[in-house]
C-alpha cells in the first residue's frame, strides 16, 4: 500500500519535471500567462504542492487520469481500451517463456559442463545480449518476408481481432517469449544447481530414490519457488520488452500508446501509462509473494514479509 | 596472461606464514577469475573493442562530421572496408566513433547507478529500522515503473546528449545495486568488527564507507559489470525509439536501428557490424560478470 502511494507521488513528481510546468507543456509555448492561470485553476494546479497532489490523487481514485489533448479523449478510456491487449500479449508470452525456460534450465543444470549445456548457454547468452528490436526485425525478415509464414503486422482494431487473426499474433508473442526465455532459463539453471547441492538431495539419493523422482518431485518444486518471485519482479522488464515489440509490430497496446504519447509530447497519457503499469507491477509482485509462500511452506507470510522484498 | 603474473608476484613476494595465507586469500578471486577462460575471453573482447573505438581513429582517419552526397550506401571495397552509410559516412570509422559514445555512456551510466545505489543501500541497510523501511519502499516504488517507460518520459523532457544519457540511464538503474548492497549491509552491521568500530567511536559515515562498502565490494563490482551490459542494451533501445543522441554523434544502437531501415535493400554492412558489436560487447560484459561472481563466491541467484 505504501509502495502504491509512493508510485503515485513519483508520477506526480514527474509531471512537475516538465519545463514550465504541466500547463505550458500542454498549452504550448505560445500560451499567455492568462491562459496558463486559467488552466491551472481548472485543473487544481494552484496552491501548495501537497494540495495539488491531493487534488490529483482524488481525481485518479475516481478514475480521472487527465485528458489527452492530442487524441481528444480522457486518458482513462484510452487505458481501458489498450490495457487488456498488452496484458494478453505479455501474459501469453510469459506463460510460454516459463513453459520453455523451466525444462531447458533443468536440463542444463543436470547436464552441467557438458557440450549441450554450453550450446544452450551460448544461445541464451546471445539472445539475451541482442537488442529486442533486432530480434523482432530478424523474425520479420525470416518468417514474414522470406518464408511468408506469418504477417509482419499485429492484429489491429478491437480486442476480439486478436482471436480472429491468431497468426498475426505469432511474431509479437515469439519476440517477447524469446527475449524472456533467455533471461529465465539462466535463472532456472542456477536455481536448480543450488538445489542439487543441498543435503536433502544427497539424502534422497542415499535412500534409493531415483534420479528422475528427485528431480521432478523435490528439486524442481524447490527451485521453482524463486522463479515465482522472479516473475513478479521481472514484470517491468517484460513490459519494457513489450513496449519495443508493440512499436515494431504496431500492436495497439499501452506500450505503443506510451510511445506515441512520448513522440507527440502527450504527457497526460504517458504519465497515465506509467502510473497504471507501476501499480500493476506492485500488485503483481505482491501476488508473486503470496504464491511463493503457498509453494514453499518454509516461508511464513509474517508481518514483516514485505521487508524482505 | 599478465594478470596471472601479477597474482603470482603478489602472493609469492609475501614472506611466509600467515601473511602469505592472507595475501593469497585476498587475491584468490583473481586467480579463480583468470582460470575462467570465458571470463578472460570477455575481458579481452572488451579491451580490444575499447582500443578499437578510442585508438582506432588515430590510425584510420575518416570524416565523421560532414555528410557526402553521392557517396551513400556504397558496398565495402578498396579504401572503405565496411562501405559507407546512408549519408556517406565511412562505416568502419563510424563504428569507432559510435563505439566511443556507446562505451562512454555504458561505463558512465553504470558508474552513476552503482555510486547512487551503493550509497543508498549501505545507508539504508546500516541504519535499519524506519529509515531503512522508507528508503527501500522508495526503491520498490521506482522498481515498479519499467525503466524504458521512465526513460521514454525523461528523454522527451530532457534533450539527450552523452552526459544526459549517462545521468538518465544511471538514475533508472541504481535500484538493483541499492537492494544488493542493502542486503549485504544488513548482515555486516552486526559483525563484531563493525560493532567494535562503533564502540570505539568511529563516526557513522566513516564506518559505512570503511566497513560496509569495502566488505560488499565483490557484490558491487559484479553488479557494475552487469550494469554496463544492460546500459548498452537500454541505450540501443532508446536509439531505436528515436530518443538517442542527435547526429552527427551516434552510437552502435543508433547505427543498428538506422541500418535496419535498409534491411530490404540488401545493405548488410549497415546492419551486421553495429549489431554484432553490440551483441559481443554485451556477451563479453556478462561473461566477465559471471566470472567475477564465481570468483568472489557469490550466490548466483542474488544478482
Amino acid at each position: 500500500m505504501v509502495v502504491v502511494l509512493l508510485v503515485t507521488i513519483i508520477v506526480f513528481g514527474l509531471s512537475r519535471l516538465l519545463p514550465g510546468g504541466p500547463a505550458r507543456a500542454i498549452l504550448g509555448t505560445h500560451a499567455t500567462p492568462t491562459n496558463i492561470a486559467a488552466f491551472n485553476r481548472e485543473n487544481g494546479l494552484t496552491g501548495p504542492l501537497p494540495a495539488q497532489y491531493w487534488h490529483w490523487l482524488t481525481g485518479v481514485l475516481t478514475g480521472n487520469f487527465g485528458f489527452s489533448y492530442v487524441l481528444n479523449q480522457p486518458v482513462s478510456s484510452l487505458l481501458a481500451e489498450r490495457l487488456p491487449k498488452t496484458a494478453f500479449l505479455a501474459g501469453v508470452s510469459v506463460v510460454l517463456a516459463v513453459l520453455v525456460a523451466v525444462p531447458v534450465g533443468l536440463y542444463q543444470a543436470v547436464r552441467r559442463g557438458r557440450a549441450d549445456d554450453y550450446a544452450v548457454t551460448t544461445v541464451t547468452f546471445v539472445l539475451y545480449s541482442t537488442p529486442a528490436f533486432w530480434v523482432a526485425l530478424l523474425l520479420i525478415d525470416i518468417l514474414s518476408v522470406r518464408l511468408h509464414v506469418f504477417p509482419a503486422e499485429a492484429p489491429q482494431g478491437s480486442f476480439s481481432a486478436i482471436f480472429s487473426d491468431p497468426g498475426a499474433m505469432v511474431l509479437p508473442v515469439l519476440t517477447i517469449t524469446l527475449v524472456t526465455i533467455a533471461a529465465f532459463s539462466r535463472y532456472v539453471r542456477s536455481s536448480v544447481l543450488d538445489e542439487l547441492a543441498q543435503d536433502y538431495v544427497r539424502m534422497a539419493r542415499s535412500k534409493g530414490t531415483t534420479r528422475r523422482a528427485i528431480l521432478l518431485r523435490h528439486v524442481l518444486r524447490n527451485a521453482l519457488s524463486p522463479v515465482v518471485t522472479l516473475l513478479g519482479l521481472s514484470l517491468p522488464f517484460i513490459l519494457s520488452g513489450t513496449l519495443i515489440t508493440e512499436e515494431v509490430f504496431n500492436y495497439p497496446g499501452i506500450g505503443l500508446l506510451a510511445y506515441n504519447a512520448a513522440t507527440q509530447q502527450d504527457y497526460p497519457v504517458l504519465l497515465g501509462v506509467v502510473l497504471v503499469v507501476g501499480i500493476a507491477t506492485v500488485v503483481g509482485s505482491l501476488l508473486a509473494d503470496i504464491a511463493y509462500a503457498l509453494l514453499d511452506p518454509r516461508v511464513q507470510l509474517a508481518s514483516d514479509a514485505g521487508a524482505g522484498r | 596472461m599478465s594478470i596471472e603474473n601479477v597474482t603470482t608476484v603478489l602472493s609469492g613476494d609475501e614472506p611466509g606464514g600467515i601473511a602469505e595465507a592472507e595475501a593469497s586469500g585476498g587475491w584468490l578471486w583473481l586467480r579463480s577469475f583468470t582460470a575462467n577462460r570465458l571470463a578472460v575471453a570477455g575481458l579481452v573482447v572488451v579491451v580490444v573493442l575499447t582500443l578499437f573505438s578510442f585508438l582506432g581513429p588515430l590510425f584510420y582517419h575518416t570524416d565523421q562530421i560532414h555528410t557526402r552526397i553521392g557517396m551513400e550506401t556504397l558496398a565495402p571495397g578498396p579504401g572503405r572496408p565496411l562501405g559507407t552509410d546512408d549519408v556517406g559516412y565511412d562505416q568502419l570509422g563510424r563504428l569507432m566513433v559510435a563505439g566511443q559514445t556507446t562505451l562512454e555512456v555504458a561505463f558512465g551510466a553504470a558508474a552513476v547507478a552503482v555510486l547512487v545505489g551503493v550509497a543508498w543501500g549501505a545507508v539504508a541497510g546500516y541504519l535499519g529500522g524506519f529509515v531503512d523501511a522508507l528508503m527501500m519502499r522508495i526503491v520498490d516504488a521506482l522498481l515498479a515503473i519499467p525503466a524504458l517507460l521512465l526513460l521514454l518520459y525523461l528523454a522527451t523532457v530532457f534533450r539527450p546528449n552523452v552526459l544526459m544519457l549517462i545521468v538518465v540511464v544511471g538514475l533508472t538503474a541504481w535500484l538493483v545495486p541499492a537492494r544488493l548492497v542493502r542486503a549485504e549491509a544488513l548482515t555486516l552491521r552486526s559483525r563484531e568488527y563493525v560493532l567494535a568500530a562503533k564502540t570505539m567511536g568511529v563516526r557513522t559515515p566513516t564506518l559505512i564507507v570503511r566497513h560496509i562498502v569495502t566488505n560488499s565490494i565483490g557484490t558491487i563490482v559484479v553488479n557494475a559489470t552487469f550494469q554496463v551490459a544492460d546500459a548498452i542494451l537500454v541505450v540501443a533501445a532508446l536509439s531505436f525509439l528515436g530518443l538517442g543522441i542527435a547526429p552527427p554523434a551516434t552510437n552502435w544502437g543508433a547505427m543498428l536501428s538506422n541500418g535496419l531501415n535498409y534491411s530490404y535493400s540488401g545493405y548488410w554492412w549497415l546492419v551486421y557490424p553495429p549489431g554484432i558489436a553490440i551483441v559481443i560487447t554485451v556477451v563479453a560484459f556478462n561473461l566477465i560478470g559471471d566470472g567475477l561472481r564465481d570468483a568472489f563466491g557469490l550466490d548466483t541467484r542474488r544478482q
